[in-house]
């Protein structure tokens, strides 16, 4: 009897609003909790492992830094060469992924877009190794007469400036086979969001004459800008952290050069951890972590940067 | 139009802007220009002795300027203007599938000739030369996957229930959403990296095994997941999880029973994809679990070789050629390791798909 009176007692005490929880319900939202959490941590601790490592590696003996004396004289020429395969890869990849974006999106036959998007999206599967043992092997000596008719037709240009390869694993060859890997990236962001586009934008521009070329201009891509500069740089952060496949097409030495087809290139950053780690000293891999940390911070804020220009893009179409 | 004809004030210029509609190219266009380039192009072709690439290239090349140049002169320039983006378009398409059927095309016919059943049941223990196979690495890859699969798989499907069931609209579930995405983006080598520092500072300088290789792995795998998973939970119907509560049934519950349920075909095909996404990586397995020829079939102790670091060390290393033999014995094996590894990745993408169609929730 005592209970049944004692319940509309008790009852103000909990917030109306708030269902009452039980110990499964506690134990679920704290382990799903702590899953997320687990994340952030993990994202901090890249960062705190790979300090606490690579600090060290910023004042060793000059002779672990050979041929250069210090670490910035070391990391300068890899970011340089991080850069420009990176910039080589996007100017090669962006044409042509846009287009196959807008292929699948607007001009494709719907049968035909469905396995073109699935092919597509294979290629990104294909291991990065794999790229870089067909990059090595085969695209390389296929390209070599193209080295040499750079060099015969375009040589005044700085980039063409040669002498050519004649193994054909240039800093051209490994831009090639990058431009190849991070096409899948760019082409899926930008069909996602070339397919959002109001199909009553697309429909009103064709509905006053506009052919579809035009329409595309004109509906389509001021819709799309944002999202293509955020797949752009999505892509831009995939090249700069790939790793393998320019270690093993190029054959590299410390370098600063605008020249793309001759022997001596310019490491990655990624590429000259890969292939230096192996022989590497407990003194080098601190400067090898250190340059990890310096690629981190890099790919870090680019992707950052792709990720927030998204982000805003996403709350003002919500609005 | 006969008063535009007779009436001699009209100049014959505004008549023609009086017409309706312009002139058009036939349908059949395209198809006459495409064969008239490739029969162009096969001239040249014939006379220099150039390859088969050499002909198409330059037939596209033609393709490309003829029927925009055709149009210019029927159609006008808006028309030109836009035959020529499609032609590029299409162009853009053709050339981008290239790549992708060359390099399966050189691995199956580089590879196919080393498979056997001793290449696949060998290790590389005590073999010089040619010879030998690729047992140790299959065994080091499976192990090290399915381990990183055991670490990534629970954190990123709760993390994804925190982020759609729980943390909606908070500040630290936006920040989560956020920097999963920028996650997406890290380097593999970095990934690797982080697991070396890390296992470096607990063990020791010389601390290298499987199990660092798997930390590196669960490091690129748990973004994929969350966002796979992420996007299904969302897919599932509030009137499901409503229903459920308006039936007594408590949060936790109502997740495991209706919501997971629901969603599990999608949830198991993102993590199916991110399996398939990891098992290729190579860059942090070169740097945290390392290269051994012998089996291993422990994870916490020594270095455990893996494929797609056998691949890498067999093409750097390849050992030297037998006389008479123009490829070095690793440069074979490295093809038929490349072939056995793109075999893997597929069947698990065409896995992930059949395990979707399977479990689609049916509809009607």
């Amino acid at each position: 009897m005592s209970a049944t009176t004692s319940v509309p007692e008790k009852a103000p005490e909990r917030p109306a609003a708030k269902p009452p929880r039980s110990r499964g319900d506690r134990l679920f939202s704290g382990a799903a909790r702590a899953a997320g959490l687990t994340i952030l941590a993990a994202l901090a601790g890249v960062f705190i492992f790979l300090t606490i490592e690579g600090v060290p590696g910023l004042s060793q003996p000059t002779s672990t830094y050979a041929p250069n004396h210090d670490f910035l004289s070391y990391v300068g020429p890899l970011i340089y060469g991080t850069i420009l395969a990176a910039v080589l890869a996007l100017l090669l990849a962006v044409p042509f992924a846009l287009g196959i974006a807008l292929f699948i999106s607007h001009y494709a036959p719907r049968r035909l877009a469905v396995p073109v998007a699935y092919v597509i999206d294979l290629l990104a599967a294909v291991p990065s190794v794999v790229f870089g043992l067909w990059g090595a092997r085969s695209l390389a000596t296929w390209l070599v007469p193209l080295h040499a008719w750079l060099y015969g037709h375009l040589s005044w240009l700085p980039f063409f400036a040669g002498p050519p390869s004649v193994t054909g694993r240039t800093i051209f060859t490994a831009g090639i086979v990058l431009a190849i890997m991070i096409l899948p990236i760019i082409t899926a962001i930008s069909r996602e969001v070339f397919a959002q586009t109001p199909r009553l934008d697309q429909e009103a521009a064709l509905a006053l004459g506009a052919t579809r070329w035009e329409m595309v201009r004109m509906s389509v891509f001021p819709y799309a800008r944002s999202g293509m500069v955020s797949a752009v740089m999505l892509g831009l952060g995939r090249a700069l952290g790939e790793t393998m496949a320019v270690a093993m097409v190029l054959s590299a030495s410390p370098v600063v050069t605008l020249n793309l087809i001759s022997n001596t290139n310019p490491a990655t950053v990624a590429s000259n951890i890969a292939s230096s780690f192996a022989e590497a000293t407990p003194a080098k891999l601190h400067v090898l972590i250190a340059t990890g940390l310096v690629l981190f911070a890099f790919t870090f804020a680019v992707n950052f940067a792709a990720r927030w220009v998204v982000g805003r893009n996403e709350r003002r179409m919500a609005r | 139009m006969t008063t535009a004809g007779t009436s001699p004030d009209l100049s014959p210029d505004l008549a023609a802007s009086m017409r309706l509609s312009r002139p058009r190219l036939p349908r059949w266009a395209p198809i006459l220009v495409a064969v008239l380039s490739v029969a162009a192009a096969g001239l040249p072709t014939m006379l220099l002795g150039w390859s088969l690439f050499g002909w198409l290239a330059l037939a596209l090349v033609l393709f490309v300027a003829l029927l925009p140049a055709w149009s210019l002169a029927v159609e006008g320039g808006r028309s030109a203007v836009d035959r020529l983006m499609t032609a590029l378009i299409w162009s853009a398409f053709g050339v981008a599938v290239l790549p992708l059927v060359w390099l399966i095309w050189t691995v199956v016919s580089k590879g196919a000739s080393v498979i056997s059943v001793q290449f696949l049941t060998y290790s590389m223990y005590n073999v010089v030369g040619s010879g030998g196979g690729i047992y140790h690495a299959l065994i080091g890859t499976l192990l090290v996957t399915a381990a990183a699969a055991v670490l990534s798989i629970p954190i990123g499907i709760f993390a994804a229930i925190y982020l759609v069931e729980y943390g909606k609209g908070t500040r630290l579930g936006r920040w989560i959403t956020f920097l999963v995405d920028v996650m997406t983006g890290i380097p593999s080598i970095v990934a690797g990296l982080f697991a070396l520092s890390l296992f470096v500072l607990l063990f020791g300088p010389q601390f290298r095994a499987g199990f660092g290789g798997s930390v590196a792995l669960s490091l690129l795998m748990i973004p994929i997941v969350v966002r796979s998973t992420e996007e299904m939970l969302r897919l599932v119907p509030a009137d499901l999880r409503e229903a459920s509560y308006a039936l007594g049934v408590p949060k936790w519950r109502t997740i495991t029973k209706v919501v997971l349920p629901t969603a599990i075909g999608g949830i198991i095909t993102g993590v199916t994809l991110a399996i398939a996404r990891v098992i290729g990586e190579t860059a942090p397995l070169l740097v945290i679990a390392g290269k051994t020829d012998g089996t291993n079939f422990n994870l916490f102790n020594e270095r455990m070789s893996t494929l797609p670091v056998y691949i890498y060390y067999s093409f750097t290393q390849p050992g030297i050629a037998p006389p008479g033999v123009s490829e070095p014995p690793g440069i074979a094996r490295a093809w038929g390791a490349a072939l056995v590894l793109i075999v893997i990745v597929m069947v698990l993408n065409l896995l992930a798909r059949v395990i979707g169609k399977i479990f689609a929730p049916k509809k009607g």
